[in-house]
């Protein structure tokens, strides 16, 4: 049995540590909007392991808060900074977004013919 | 830590396990794909089945407690919540560039041959009223 908790638990926390790394390096917000979600469900996930392997069902209502935490923040995110993205004409920063909003991915072809590199213009759609 | 004393808890502790290992997987997939359409891929898809697997796990290591619906509960709603949150999140990806056009096999959305200029593109609304002023 502790061999099973040593197992679960590692392999939930190199998900969490992986999560961790895709939200600190970015580039996009989007990228760390979905390494936030992927976060709260391995944490809701990490409760859910610990209520199973210790039959404690106290911790089982934060489970239901953490996912439903999950969705709202991503949700929320997407739809208004998502909205204030599409309106600003430039990166995002003249409608008050901070200026990690809008990094380039990396590798991306659009910004390699003339745009500029976290200015991504309707120029390069004809 | 109680023991392991009966077929349900040895599926129970499989459950677990597997569950654990998706959520593994989804950590690498953030982690090692290239845009934000394909790490959203990787950080659903799996995330859902092993988030269902360690629900069924838990409810199988809790049953007789009145929080096994509880569960249950938190299980559908990831199925509920996991494809609205993916839907908004990959639009805005989609609009803002974010996504690698050149490893797409299909564009739908993206016009294609028979477009003319003017057309509205598939992510936009048809009626043509874009607020954005473009």
């Amino acid at each position: 049995m502790t061999i099973v908790s040593v197992l679960t638990f590692a392999m939930l926390g190199g998900g969490v540590l992986l999560a961790l790394v895709r939200l600190s390096r970015g580039p996009s917000l989007l990228d760390r909007v979905v390494a936030t979600d992927a976060l709260l469900v391995i944490i809701s996930a990490g409760l859910a392991v610990y209520a199973a392997l210790t039959r404690n069902p106290t911790v089982v209502p934060v489970l239901v808060v953490v996912s439903l935490l999950g969705f709202v923040g991503s949700v929320s995110v997407a739809r208004y900074i998502g909205g204030m993205l599409l309106e600003s004409a430039d990166d995002g920063r003249d409608v008050g977004l901070p200026l990690a909003a809008e990094a380039a991915p990396e590798n991306d072809p659009a910004t390699a013919d003339g745009t500029t590199a976290g200015t991504p213009t309707e120029g390069g759609r004809a | 830590m109680n023991d392991v004393d009966s077929v349900a808890d040895v599926i129970a502790v499989a459950c677990l396990l597997v569950g654990a290992f998706f959520c593994l997987t989804a950590g690498v997939g953030l982690l090692r794909f290239p845009d934000v359409l394909s790490r959203m891929h990787a950080g659903t898809k799996p995330q859902v089945v092993g988030v269902l697997l360690i629900m069924v796990g838990a409810a199988i290591r809790l049953t007789g407690s009145s929080v096994t619906w509880m569960l249950l509960l938190v299980a559908a709603f990831q199925l509920l919540t996991a494809p609205v949150s993916a839907h908004l999140v990959s639009r805005i990806a989609y609009r803002r560039r974010h996504v690698r056009r050149d490893l797409l096999l299909v564009d739908e959305l993206g016009g294609g041959p028979r477009a003319r200029p003017g057309a509205p593109r598939g992510d936009e609304p048809a009626d043509g009223v874009d607020q954005a002023g473009r």
